[in-house]
């Protein structure tokens, strides 16, 4: 009686092992393509639409001014850094003046020297923050340029 | 080869020379194209000091819009909110002589025409201590004293728990219980506003020594409020100090404050 019993479940189990094998193999199917869908997806549309479909934002650059305290491209990549560093000099060790590459000495102060040229922020820090996902917590204290407002 | 003695010393003084006048000649050149060269926002250097300290003519402050006009110049251009009851934000505000200077009140008493002092304002801001009781209890190093003596608010690094707050014997700081910008009508674009969770404080306007500039309320004060290096025995504010018989804000706890009132 039990022997039976034993043998049935033994019976039972085994073309269910077989089958759970193609769900389990069509799960982790489904979930690799889910999972790099952003990538083929964007291929895809790009294939309908002609372009890639991520575009380097264009960002407002000042008319008045062409001189930055740095290059463009160092600027781009580690301006972040050099707010952090302008940060501690101005507030924590006193000293405003900072001195470029090129020998111009320049006004340590986010609000009125960055501010005074890129004074576009909608169109200067915002749309290259927003279209990487990151949120700067900058706004909350400084103000922004009153040239935005309007 | 063999230097004689005579030759090594006449190599070396050439070299000498050379380098004196190499130096001396070369130096005032780069010296002036640095000087010239600046770039679009750049300002002349600050004002310095050993020690920052501030003297007052109590008697020459006393008319309420004149207190009234110093608070607002301070509080205006430093984006200080306006929030009226005990959650209020100062930098600058005046009380009487009791809630000023509690532990002197014995001493000066005898001293002093005491019906006189009870009836008087005191303007009251940070003593910007030289031995500051707020900065030793602050767990992030957001307060600071400043080598000239200032003791300042990072509020970069205020995570707002208020020990300062409890750490200063004068009250002199103030918790933004609220978003500030909800309650400010003009913004100054030249100074950057607080948020909501940190704690704030009169800072000495260091932005405006940094432009070379005395503090707002020195300078709304028609000369009833010095300013000046009190670590300089030849300053203005030094001999004045001496000259004159001023209080300070409790000072039996030891916090040396470098705010005194001329009475």
């Amino acid at each position: 009686m039990l022997k039976d019993l034993i043998k049935d479940f033994i019976d039972e189990m085994k073309p269910k092992l077989i089958n759970d094998r193609m769900f389990i193999m069509g799960g982790l199917g489904a979930f690799v393509v889910l999972f790099t869908s952003p990538f083929w997806l964007n291929f895809l549309f790009s294939l309908f639409t002609g372009d890639d479909v991520y575009e380097r934002p264009k960002i407002a650059l000042p008319t008045e001014y062409k001189e930055c305290v740095s290059t463009r491209d160092y600027m781009r990549a580690e301006h972040m850094q050099l707010l952090d560093t302008w940060r501690d000099m101005a507030v924590r060790e006193g000293k405003r003046e900072y001195v470029d590459a090129n020998g111009n000495k320049w006004d340590i102060n986010l609000q009125n020297t960055c501010m005074s040229c890129h004074a576009n922020k909608p169109d200067f820090c915002d749309t290259c923050h927003t279209s990487n996902s990151v949120d700067p917590y900058c706004w909350d204290c400084h103000v922004e340029p009153k040239g935005n407002q309007q | 080869m063999k230097l004689s003695r005579r030759k090594f010393m006449k190599i070396a003084g050439v070299s000498a020379a050379g380098l004196t006048a190499a130096v001396t000649g070369v130096a005032p050149l780069t010296g002036i194209a640095a000087e010239e060269v600046k770039g679009p926002a750049y300002q002349a250097k600050g004002l310095t000091a050993k020690r920052w300290g501030m003297a007052m003519f109590v008697n020459r402050l006393q008319d309420p819009a004149l207190i009234k006009q110093i608070a607002e110049s301070c509080h205006k251009p430093h984006n200080v909110p306006n929030i009226p009851g005990d959650q209020e934000i100062k930098w600058i505000w005046a009380d009487s002589y009791a809630k000023s200077f509690p532990d002197s009140l014995a001493e000066t008493a005898k001293d002093h025409n005491f019906e006189d002092l009870m009836s008087k304002r005191f303007l009251l801001l940070c003593n910007h201590c030289e031995n500051p009781a707020c900065t030793k209890v602050c767990p992030t190093g957001a307060t600071f004293k400043r080598e000239d003596g200032i003791v300042v608010m990072d509020p970069h690094r205020c995570m707002g728990c208020r020990y300062c707050m409890v750490g200063c014997p004068y009250g002199a700081r103030s918790f933004n219980f609220h978003n500030p910008s909800d309650f400010l009508e003009d913004v100054n674009q030249r100074y950057p506003r607080r948020m909501r969770g940190v704690v704030e404080k009169c800072n000495f306007c260091t932005e405006r020594l940094a432009e070379g500039k005395l503090p707002y309320c020195v300078e709304a004060s028609d000369g009833a409020i010095v300013f000046g290096d009190l670590g300089d025995r030849d300053s203005e504010i030094s001999k004045l100090l001496r000259e004159n018989y001023s209080l300070l804000r409790k000072p039996s706890l030891g916090t040396g404050p470098n705010v005194y009132y001329i009475i």
